[in-house]
């Protein structure tokens, strides 16, 4: 599968706002993220070759950084803080309701695909609103159990 | 003495992330004044005189920092770090999400002090939406003619583009998140040479904080002796704490740097909570020892700070109540960095992973007692002899909790579980 041209389009966007077009790697990664949901080795051989670097560059660089994914995740994303802040005021508790709710561990997909989850101790700075996760790169604070639920049904039901 | 709002003076203020309302508090104001009011050289020199202090967390004073460019060396780049990710700190992200404009005025005074025509911002991936508001505030400055060529009839020209980064706690290292910008993997380089002689591209560098540059505008409407009026000899002006754990009231607070922090915790954070006692706290982030309920009557001054064997750091302050386990605490961290550790240097490469591995094994009170002498050799091993500060700050908080609770780390050894954690839950219940 070759990328569409709305995303090819973005990539030669950020190529040409950068001195040097290497430096939209990052960039170029992320709209091939946002597109396929995961980095393929395909689509980074056609990152390579609109940026004018090595295929072996860009998969260097692709896991180096832990928010991008090398195998299809699911359909949304959930990031659970346990650094300190979060770890003081209950993270494990959110943790254990997560695991329980998605019946899957840390790093898996639940089994209808819905939602891949994992623990980080990379602190996600929310810690005014400990404990806190991220859904699909929107912060949800001052977690419970009940909140939790909330948040992972209307996820679901928006179906985005 | 209260909060005192400088930065944070118009936060809450409806739609302050336009550029409209922005301009209707007297935004812009800072940066028309800067081309009117200095040339380059002596808004250096202004921004010395105000004393300022980096806001990142090595506290290097920002205008001795934009003046070791090299003289006729162009292009130079500015590099704005938001990729905060020390463990604790929130108040970047605070600054952009309540007043993204102020950070674009900061980026382009400093922009212009320095004479670069390209900066960047570089944000961390998990600010996605934080970029998203940079982006648009960035587009909105641009159609107003605060970006681009001649930039408010000054003659002045500059461009900012905004990075997201993707998940790297050691982007924050200043020649880390240049390798990262340049489309590398984000690795420390070898210092020296410094960013300011070869930096981005190989060109003179500065990389500021977000803090930083959001207290230039005021500086330039204010003047540097002014600014230096606030705070301590040399802790000038204010910072914004990052105060989270066991407190009533977590949040950001913004406060003249010199108060004291028991003032901190009883009258901005509303004390610790459900009236339990304060055993230690964490000041400067992640990377910074433990202190004592002792050292609540220390000023929020660097040196008093450091003096007292911890830092400021980037601001970052984590209340912990009596219920805490600190051998858990510091298991938490040492993963962070053992996580974090980007794998260029032995040392801290290996160091975090033996760390992490004892760490888990005295949290479950499997490791016997003479591990707590390998625990200490490791650091030992670690502290000093890393590529760059992750893997020496990785030693910090547990080598200091061990000092300060040695008896907790040694009751954990055979105990066959957390003996901390079994004290706790049976005080509560």
């Amino acid at each position: 599968m070759s990328l569409s041209k709305a995303t090819v389009a973005a990539i030669e966007k950020q190529r040409d706002r950068y001195p040097q077009p290497r430096s939209a790697i990052l960039p170029a990664l992320w709209a091939v993220q946002h597109e396929v949901g995961h980095l393929s080795p395909e689509a980074m051989g056609e990152v390579a070759s609109l940026l004018r670097v090595a295929p072996s560059e860009v998969e260097a660089v692709s896991t180096f950084y832990s928010m991008y994914f090398q195998k299809p995740h699911g359909r949304h994303e959930v990031l659970v803080c346990i650094n300190v802040s979060c770890g003081l005021r209950g993270a494990d508790d959110i943790v254990g309701h997560l695991e329980r709710t998605l019946g899957c561990a840390s790093g898996e997909t639940s089994a209808d695909g819905e939602f891949t989850w994992a623990s980080t101790v990379e602190c996600l700075g929310a810690c005014g609103g400990a404990p806190a996760m991220q859904v699909d790169h929107h912060f949800h604070e001052d977690l419970t159990p009940e909140r939790v639920d909330d948040v992972l049904a209307r996820v679901r039901n928006a179906g985005t | 003495m209260a909060e005192y709002k400088l930065l944070t003076k118009d936060f809450g203020t409806e739609r302050l992330q336009t550029l409209s309302v922005y301009e209707s508090t007297g935004g812009y104001q800072g940066l028309r004044e800067a081309f009117k009011k200095f040339t380059p050289e002596s808004l250096v020199n202004e921004v010395k005189t105000s004393g300022i202090r980096g806001r990142g967390g090595a506290g290097f004073p920002t205008g001795t920092k934009w003046s070791f460019l090299p003289k006729d060396v162009f292009p130079r780049y500015l590099c704005c770090n938001a990729d905060e990710s020390e463990p604790g700190c929130f108040k970047d992200r605070y600054l952009i999400d309540e007043s993204p404009h102020q950070l674009i005025e900061g980026v382009l005074i400093a922009s212009y002090a320095i004479q670069c025509n390209t900066a960047f911002i570089y944000i961390r991936g998990e600010y996605h939406d934080q970029r998203l508001l940079l982006e648009r505030a960035v587009e909105e400055a641009r159609s107003a003619g605060y970006i681009g060529k001649n930039i408010a009839g000054s003659g002045f020209d500059c461009e900012i583009i905004v990075h997201g980064g993707a998940g790297a706690y050691i982007c924050g290292e200043e020649t880390a998140l240049i390798d990262s910008l340049e489309g590398l993997r984000g690795q420390p380089r070898l210092k020296p040479p410094f960013p300011a002689i070869k930096g981005l591209y190989g060109q003179p560098t500065v990389v500021n904080n977000v803090e930083t540059l959001c207290n230039l505008p005021h500086i330039v409407q204010r003047g540097g002796e002014w600014f230096k009026s606030l705070g301590t000899e040399r802790s000038t002006g204010t910072r914004v704490f990052c105060c989270s754990g066991h407190i009533n009231r977590p949040g950001n607070y913004e406060m003249q740097l010199g108060t004291q922090i028991r003032e901190l915790l009883e009258e901005e954070c509303g004390g610790m909570w459900r009236d339990r006692s304060l055993k230690a706290f964490q000041p400067g982030g992640g990377s910074m020892q433990v202190l004592l309920p002792e050292h609540l009557d220390l000023p929020l001054d660097m040196d008093a700070v450091a003096k007292a064997g911890s830092s400021l750091g980037a601001g970052a302050m984590v209340f912990m109540d009596e219920t805490t386990c600190l051998v858990d605490v510091s298991m938490r961290l040492v993963d962070f960095y053992q996580h974090e550790s980007c794998g260029k240097c032995v040392p801290c490469r290996e160091g975090t992973y033996f760390e992490s591995q004892l760490m888990h094994r005295l949290e479950r009170g499997e490791a016997s007692t003479s591990e707590l002498a390998t625990l200490a050799g490791i650091c030992a091993n670690m502290d000093g002899r890393c590529f760059c500060p992750l893997g020496d700050t990785a030693t910090w908080f547990v080598m200091s909790a061990y000092k300060h609770f040695g008896e907790e780390f040694e009751a954990h050894c055979g105990a066959g579980e957390c003996p901390v954690k079994a004290r706790s839950v049976a005080m509560v219940a």
